[in-house]
């Protein structure tokens, strides 16, 4: 069990250093945003995840609260997060930032 | 008698909200005390809290209908969904955007599609899964039209099908929501 929750940190660890790394590297707000957001979702997803194993698998009070604890912190942060992105997103475009190098912007079409 | 199944309506729509307030409460705190898993204060601030948040949100949460998520097999649904094709998505998005963090070749761009869906809900939970799946990310979503523009990664086409954007996505969220 423990072999199990070192390989989730692992993960976790690896996915949201490489959401650090493209947020220096993706070259405007949008790409970054991608960056910020898949890597870091999936890398917290994992952490999250050791930490429940490790609660439920203590067990008892104090274990499974901890295990309940952050599955619902993992809910909310499947459901902020794309929001939460998605206005930025929005925001930068309405506040009139092109995309770097983009081959086509259909919504400035609209506009 | 018109008046009386709108008071009926409100009072239904209250009590489902406070209903899940009180069964987020009750989660949060869980293996407090001897009755069930809680204990009597727990149990008291739970229901007057969630008393209030009813009265509060009902009006707001319910204001343009949406009485389809209340069916349970929905819900059912929606778990599959979760830790079936959208975990698988979103591990190959991960690599994916993984791959173009570190050679740096992407081609970006803002591409409209029409998935079709009608109700808030629906929109809704594709657009969440689209920013979280393969190097695609919702801008902007028209709510007249049902137009979704995705700031996309890597553009295949300029006029892309939404299977070529997202995949099985669009049926999924149909199949959930609508």
């Amino acid at each position: 069990m423990n072999v199990l929750i070192y390989i989730f940190l692992a993960i976790g660890a690896v996915f949201n250093g490489l959401g650090a790394v493209a947020l220096l590297r993706f070259p405007d707000v949008y790409t970054r945003i991608h960056g910020a957001t898949k890597c870091t979702t999936f890398g917290s997803i994992f952490s999250i995840l050791a930490v429940v194993i490790y609660g439920f698998w203590r067990g008892g009070g104090q274990g499974g609260t901890l295990a309940v604890h952050a599955l619902i912190a993992l809910l909310f942060l499947l459901l902020t997060n794309p929001t939460g992105s998605h206005a930025l997103a929005r925001g930068a475009h309405r506040g009139g930032i092109r995309p770097f190098r983009a081959v086509v912007d259909r919504l400035e079409e609209k506009r | 008698m018109l008046y009386s199944l709108a008071a009926m309506l409100r009072a239904a729509e209250w009590a489902v909200t406070a209903a899940f307030a009180l069964a987020t409460y009750l989660v949060l705190v869980l293996w407090t005390g001897g009755i069930g898993l809680w204990s009597l204060s727990e149990l008291i601030a739970g229901a007057v809290l969630s008393a209030i948040v009813g009265m509060v949100a009902a009006p707001i949460l319910w204001e343009r209908g949406g009485f389809r998520i209340l069916q349970p097999h929905r819900w059912v649904l929606f778990f599959f969904y979760l830790v079936g094709p959208f975990f698988l998505a979103m591990a190959r998005a991960n690599l994916d955007v993984a791959f173009r963090v570190i050679t740096g070749r992407i081609r970006p761009g803002i591409v409209r599609f029409n998935p079709g869906l009608k109700t808030d809900l629906g929109k809704t939970l594709l657009a969440n899964s689209i920013t979280l799946t393969p190097g695609t990310l919702t801008v902007d979503v028209d709510d007249a039209t049902g137009d979704f523009y995705v700031h996309w990664i890597n553009v295949k086409s300029l006029e892309p099908k939404p299977e070529e954007v997202c995949g099985p996505f669009p049926s999924w969220a149909r199949r959930i929501a609508e």
